[in-house]
């Protein structure tokens, strides 16, 4: 019942994942497409993120790999033509930009349909004091709160209903800019910082300590509403929902305060107005049934993912179907297929989302968590009870935790503090307690975290307890090992505290197994069914527990289903591109006539989509987990090559208890990841690496830096602190790094590594078949080595590399294809400098650049991968990346502005928190559609702010800057770089470093007098937005960094002004920039028409 | 904490561990797939005879609120006392945490007699209920090393309503403004088995409220409507309400009936009830008012359904149950009479239908209706 009668309708995506808009748009985004497909309308897609499902062929008839931006939108939509356009699907990006075109008057102009929830209900709830006026209203109380624009007015403001207040900042994704201040000092310095992203600062009371619950709301066209789910988080108000562990359903909520809560959230969205899906917090007193409406998000959102996870019932893709004008009654319950859609799932298990933060990554940053968000990605664990949930979920989050408890030590100095000032390792700050005697109630009093969490978690610290009271395995009664199993106990975790550190832990856990399996003590495998077994549901969406007595389902142990693992927890270095591995392997295995069997646990994914898959088990990618359910389902064997680094260390531990691996041997993965073999291979092959070596003292360090020479990188097994990793100049920087940061013994080896300055770094990816490779793609990166591979800018294909280069890359990879035996997917990085080539590291498994690379060659690598892997028969595909007459360009998205005083500058660290790829006409197109891509703005007001660091990158930028002079730009300089700039014959302003004494800091005669001598300051230029690019290259590679460049890099991002900081990609965005000047043109040309 | 033991007459035995009165009881089991609402449940007396299963795993979280009473009846429970035979959960959670809890809803159910079991897989059973139908069961606690012997008890076989419904005639004025009473509208509230909710819904929409027993001739009265409870079991126990009801028909006064009385309504009607064969017990149920696009999600607990089709000429069948199509309510087409099979006054559950109590009210205060 399309009764818009809509033909053809334009969705927005969200562009790179980034903190606060993840991979649960491309979940969103995914679902729309396929309900508006099944409707027979043709669908258009504006998504610069090509690395997600939504962005592969099949899923929209046309994607445009442009920026989500008004202009580009714009050009888009006078194109094609829609007659309607989803703004819901696409995070807090598509929604704004949404709303940006809708004011410019560009939907009207061109007839364009906003499909769902009309704008105008989009600007009430997005605009605090329209807000706050239509929820007063209908009588429904909200945060007293206060839209200013000043500082002055914020402090009036917060005067007037008393400290401690919180500010947010409108508009913005994810609490940025948000923060409590408790007195005037706080508050000047946080309001000014949010003004800077927002032209509007709300100041409200603050509830901290006031529960947090969400519900998932969706309304049709008829006014029918249903609340999906609601949520309740652990931590309570103060710490944003995206910081918190989230439960599913609330806990500690009555009838009577679950159900005035669900009322008054249907009560909000009729009067909105909305039209498919929208999120509303709340905050609740745990001391009375006070409530608070927090904010309501009209769209799809992070919580609404996890509420589709978590109770099965896909809100976007019925959210879309309601946005054509269909009624909730007239769809399908797709979990059961028997009941219809207008229903409140029922779940029967409880859900435990955690986040994952990744801030040891960053330079400078806070651990602290608060009320904006700092992590990267989130899991989500299903039991039948919370401790089995919750100890699921710490482990699934990928940071060496097994639980919450039988941990290693961790290392908290005042717990009390740690309680009451939460960081990122909160919960274990609540086990460390427990350990020191903390009773509930001081923990209550310190985290306000609710008693009944609290109880929770004493519980499965005193399992621990009395597990540890017996002295081996078999000691332990039947009753407390199943007690343990129903409380989340892994058999690591048991092995480990039954065995008292006398065995090795990994030993211990399959000891532990082994005894497990001997008392019967197994899983049960239950459905997500959407209504608790009322009826027969046709799910294949399953999970694990302890809390049963017998199976849901059956296995056929046919030997006809392929397990894939997926890649977890979203985090620096692994995410969405893995999941679009994980799906094209999937979607590869079911066409061929398999049963593809899914395991993974990341709510914001699309392989967890249970329409993708045979069977769906959510649950963890441990070995225990992996284990079990192959001891269930008999496979034919295991993919592990698609989804990155956890499936890849699993290799050789499931091979080990004879699960069998599918494609390449974990013996020949092993070969690959274990640097010493990996190096006696490449020798014996003759391919040269850069010279390294294990040391465990440092006068072996000395020793070979002697050698090799400086810069090194350094890889200390144990960090202290910071950054794992870290490129040294000298040997003082060598010795501060290794002393301060890190710990060198004959337990924690260092590996230290020759570093070579100015050489290209290069991507190889490639599937082979039983050593002989099949299909490749060569890319470079456009920074020097040095960057990490996952925050370079990549170039496919290669621009500028020599083709003897190529040829050389070439046969390294063969011979080395052919020693590894590879068969599926691999990748390689290298070095080159001057045609000599040095291999850095080989994976035996999909790349981070598969999805790019496979895109814009228009050659599906993964799909060939996996007929690989399954011993199907292949062709040689014949094509060639020197065929193509376009160039694509991935570049990285971070998210520094998220991440309070982290230094933005890159390393050898990675940094970014998503991609892009654009294709172009040439290299300088690409380049500029991709950064556009991830927020760099082109620099209208062509003022400039250069500190250009070492001679080699004043060199390297001397001709750009020469150009950007001619055609009119101010070019503002700090004293060096102003300097030479001048030297050089350009013309530019010198201007001051942060420390310096500048006029603005003197009186007005005081000015008149120094005019001559001083100069302006360089922050000044910033924050007084003068400037609308810095560009800002450390002087060198080490972390101690002049806190000159770090003020100015820092300025930048908190007030919002583009930054480069490595020459060599400043240097190719400001040519582009200036081609753009002298002509040159950014196309709008589809994915298809390239 | 004694073991306990679930014993269903199929032969199947769940194992767990007892958390309420050390007894044993006998019932019909059933299973309810809310997320919230014990205290309203256990409470309930449409469950009386019934062992209740929980199709939530984590029971007791919020603990059980004061027993205080408002008005003349208990402020926050559905009646004055426990009405389930046995209460069966996944887990029960020892420690609760809520403002407004007293005691743990172990300690209600000591203080009430009624015995509990945790640790079972409820899903395990509900599957096993909705294939085999509504099943007996015995729930047996372990006393001094051994299960007691009892015998299936079916409560089918009873007038539960005689049992639950009160048994003499009370007033309750409306809440708010006395001054207000005067002319505030009279409803007999026909009681087998009230929710105090329905008798709070009435009161606090500004009706007065005479609440009589089930077999009570009420014809008699000054009255400006009817409405009829709730209650437990099979709507043919209660063949006097259907005839005292057969009279009120003839005063053309507005009748309203929800769950219990949408089937003696309907019985009073000309139409049959049947027995379903696991129920609906839950707070999802969705529901359609054919021919248009409203819906509601509402809040059920029946296992009798009623079958439509003898119904006489002038009623006729009105909301549809989304999931099975099973008739959730009737009305009369000329006259101010209808019913409903589930509960729009909630408690536990969505509040949607509670309009229903306005459309009500409003042909009591128009005096006809529609």
């Amino acid at each position: 019942m399309n009764t818009h009668g809509i033909k053809k309708v334009l969705l927005l995506g969200s562009g790179a994942l980034k903190i606060g808009e993840a991979g649960e748009f491309d979940y969103s985004g995914s679902q729309a497409l396929k309900a508006l497909r099944e409707e027979g309308i043709e669908t258009v897609l504006i998504n610069p993120n090509i690395a997600t499902v939504q962005t592969s062929q099949g899923v929209a008839d046309k994607v445009y790999f442009l920026p989500v931006t008004p202009d580009f939108v714009t050009k888009v939509i006078e194109k094609e033509r829609p007659d309607g356009i989803l703004l819901s699907f696409g995070g807090q990006t598509a929604l704004n930009c949404g709303v940006a075109l809708f004011k410019a008057g560009v939907l009207d102009r061109f007839g364009v349909r906003v499909l769902g929830t009309p704008v105008q209900a989009i600007i009430d709830t997005e605009d605090r004091e329209l807000f706050v006026a239509r929820l007063n209203e209908i009588q429904v109380k909200t945060i007293q709160s206060e839209a200013v624009t000043t500082v002055e007015d914020a402090c009036r403001a917060a005067e007037e209903v008393g400290y401690p207040v919180i500010i947010r900042a409108a508009y913005t994704l994810g609490g940025q800019g948000s923060g409590f201040c408790d007195d005037r000092e706080e508050l000047v310095l946080r309001a000014t910082n949010a003004l800077a992203y927002s032209s509007q600062i709300l100041v409200e009371k603050s509830l901290r300590g006031w529960k947090e619950v969400e519900y998932e709301v969706v309304r049709d066209r008829h006014d029918n509403c249903i609340t999906v789910c609601n949520m309740e988080n652990f931590d309570p108000l103060g710490i944003h929902t995206g910081e918190s562990i989230v439960v599913a359903p609330s806990q500690t909520l009555t009838d009577a305060e679950y159900h005035k809560l669900r009322e008054l959230a249907i009560r909000i969205v009729r009067h909105v107005g909305i039209i498919g899906e929208c999120n509303v917090q709340y905050a609740l007193d745990p001391n009375s049934e006070d409530y608070r409406v927090i904010e309501v998000n009209a769209r799809l959102s992070r919580s609404s993912a996890l509420a589709s996870k978590a109770t099965g019932y896909p809100l976007a893709f019925v959210a879309a179907k309601l946005g054509l004008g269909y009624g909730l009654h007239e769809l399908k319950n797709s979990v059961t297929q028997c009941t219809c859609a207008f229903f409140e799932p029922a779940l029967d298990y409880c859900v435990v989302k955690i986040p994952r933060w990744d801030l040891s990554k960053f330079k400078g940053v806070s651990k602290q968590i608060g009320s904006s968000m700092k992590s990267v990605g989130e899991v989500m664990a299903i039991g039948r009870s919370f401790e089995e949930a919750l100890q699921k979920g710490l482990r699934m989050i990928g940071q060496g935790m097994h639980g919450f408890v039988a941990n290693h030590e961790l290392r908290i100095d005042n717990v009390e503090d740690a309680l009451k000032n939460p960081t990122d390792s909160r919960i274990f700050a609540v086990a460390k307690a427990f350990h020191e005697g903390f009773s509930v109630d001081r923990i209550h009093a310190l985290t306000k975290i609710d008693k009944w969490f609290l109880e929770k978690l004493r519980t499965i610290y005193a399992v621990h307890r009395d597990l540890e009271k017996y002295d081996s395995l078999a000691a332990i009664p039947d009753t407390l090992f199943r007690e343990a199993k129903k409380k989340g106990f892994s058999d690591f975790q048991i092995g480990r505290l039954a065995t008292h550190g006398r065995i090795d832990p990994d030993e211990a856990m399959l000891q532990a197994r082994r005894e497990r399996i001997r008392r019967k003590i197994l899983p049960s495998v239950k459905q997500i069914d959407t209504l608790a077994a009322e009826f027969p549901a046709k799910t294949n969406y399953l999970y694990l527990t302890y809390h049963g007595c017998e199976q849901d389902v059956e296995f056929s142990r046919d030997g006809k289903s392929v397990v894939v693992l997926g890649s977890g927890a979203y985090r620096i270095g692994s995410s969405v591109e893995f999941d679009w591995c994980c799906v094209g392997a999937m979607k590869t295995i079911r066409r061929e006539g398999f049963r593809g069997i899914m395991i993974n646990c990341n709510p914001e994914t699309v392989s967890t989509d249970y329409d993708m898959c045979d069977r769906l088990y959510f649950d963890e990618l441990s070995l225990e987990s992996v284990l079990d359910i192959t001891d269930l389902e008999s496979p034919r064997g295991v993919v592990v090559s698609t989804g990155g680094q956890i499936p890849n260390n699993l290799a050789m531990r499931l091979h080990a208890q004879r699960v069998p691996i599918l494609g390449t041997t974990p013996e020949n993965i092993d070969n690959a990841e274990d640097r010493h073999r990996f190096s006696a291979t490449c020798d014996a092959l003759g391919v040269d690496q850069p010279r390294w070596r294990e040391l465990t003292s440092m006068e072996e360090i000395y020793a070979f830096a002697d050698e090799v020479g400086f810069p090194l990188m350094v890889r200390p097994s144990y960090v202290l602190s910071g950054a794992a990793m870290n490129v040294v100049s000298n040997r003082s920087e060598l010795e501060h790094f290794l002393t301060l940061a890190a710990n060198v013994s004959q337990k924690h080896p260092v590996v230290v590594s020759e570093f070579i300055e100015e050489a290209k770094e290069i991507e190889f990816d490639a599937v082979a078949r039983r050593g002989e490779i099949l299909a490749y793609a060569i890319s470079e990166h456009v920074e020097f080595a040095g960057v990490h591979s996952g925050d370079a800018t990549i170039v496919f294909p290669p621009q500028k590399l020599y083709v003897e280069t190529i040829r050389r890359i070439k046969k390294i990879a063969r011979k080395i294809a052919q020693a590894l035996d590879i068969s599926g997917p691999f990748n390689m990085q290298l070095l080159a400098r001057d045609n000599d080539i040095k291999v850095i590291e080989c994976n035996l498994r999909a790349s981070r650049s598969f999805p790019f690379v496979s895109k814009v060659l228009r050659m599906d690598l993964i799909e060939l991968a996996t007929r690989v892997i399954l011993g199907l028969p292949v062709e040689k595909p014949n094509k060639s990346a020197f065929d193509l007459d376009y160039v694509g360009i991935k570049a990285s998205q971070f998210s520094f502005s998220r991440l309070a005083k982290a230094d933005p500058v890159l390393g050898v660290e990675m940094a970014s928190t998503g991609e892009v790829g654009c294709i172009g006409e040439d290299y300088y197109e690409a380049i500029l559609k991709s950064m556009l891509a991830t927020g760099y703005r082109l620099p209208t007001q062509k003022k400039i702010l250069l500190s250009t660091g070492p001679v080699k990158s004043k060199v390297e930028l001397l001709p750009t800057c020469r150009t950007l002079a001619q055609d009119g730009f101010t070019l503002y300089a700090t004293r060096g770089t102003a300097a030479y700039l001048l030297e050089h014959g350009v013309d530019a302003v010198a201007v001051g470093w942060p420390d310096e004494p500048t006029t603005d800091k003197l009186s007005v005669s005081q000015k008149e007098a120094a005019r001559s001598s001083l100069l302006l300051n360089a922050l000044d230029l910033i924050q007084n937005g003068t400037v609308d690019l810095v560009v800002n290259i450390p002087k060198n590679l080490s972390s101690t960094e002049l806190s000159n460049d770090y003020d100015i890099r820092r300025s930048a991002i908190d007030y919002n002004v583009p930054l480069l900081t490595n020459a060599r990609l400043a240097s190719a965005f400001l040519q582009a920039v200036c081609r753009l000047n002298h002509g040159g043109e950014m196309q709008i040309r589809s994915w298809d028409e390239y | 904490m004694s073991t306990a033991r679930l014993v269903l007459e199929d032969g199947s035995i769940f194992e767990g561990k007892s958390f309420g009165a050390e007894v044993s009881m006998a019932g019909e089991v059933v299973f309810n797939t809310a997320m919230t609402g014990y205290t309203e449940s256990l409470s309930d007396p449409s469950y009386a005879g019934q062992i209740l299963t929980m199709t939530w795993p984590l029971v007791g979280n919020y603990g059980v609120p004061p027993h205080t009473e408002k008005d003349g009846f208990s402020e926050f429970f559905e009646s004055n006392r426990i009405w389930v035979k046995g209460l069966v959960v996944s887990e029960y959670s020892e420690y609760y945490s809520h403002w407004h809890a007293v005691e743990s809803l172990s300690d209600w159910l000591k203080r009430e007699g009624i015995p509990a079991i945790s640790g079972v897989d409820t899903r395990a059973l509900t599957k096993r209920l909705r294939e085999k139908g509504t099943m007996l069961g015995k729930l047996l606690v372990e006393c001094e090393a051994k299960f007691p012997d009892m015998d299936f008890y079916d409560p089918g076989r009873e007038n539960l309503i005689a049992q639950c419904s009160c048994s003499e005639v009370s007033e309750f004025l409306p809440s708010g403004k006395p001054a207000a009473n005067a002319s505030a509208p009279r409803v007999v509230l026909v009681d087998c088995g009230a929710k105090n909710n329905i008798l709070r819904s009435l009161l606090n929409r500004g009706a007065g409220v005479i609440r009589v027993p089930w077999n009570y001739d009420y014809t008699g009265l000054d009255f400006d409507g009817v409405m009829l409870s709730n209650g437990p079991g099979d709507p043919s126990h209660a063949g006097e309400t259907v005839e005292i009801l057969k009279k009120a028909l003839e005063r053309n006064k507005p009748i309203f009936g929800i769950c219990m009385g949408n089937q003696l309504l309907a019985r009073a009607a000309g139409a049959e009830t049947f027995r379903l064969r696991y129920g609906h017990r839950g707070h999802n149920q969705p529901v359609i008012f054919p021919g248009t696009h409203q819906t509601w999600i509402t809040s059920q607990n029946h296992g009798y359904a009623v079958d439509p089709l003898r119904l006489h000429d002038a009623w006729e069948a009105t909301y549809v149950n989304l999931n099975d199509g099973t008739c959730e309510g009737i009305r009369h087409r000329t006259k101010p009479f209808f019913s409903v099979q589930f509960h729009p006054e909630a408690c536990g559950g969505p509040k949607d239908s509670g309009v229903l109590f306005d459309r009500f009210l409003e042909m009591v205060r128009d005096g006809s209706g529609t």
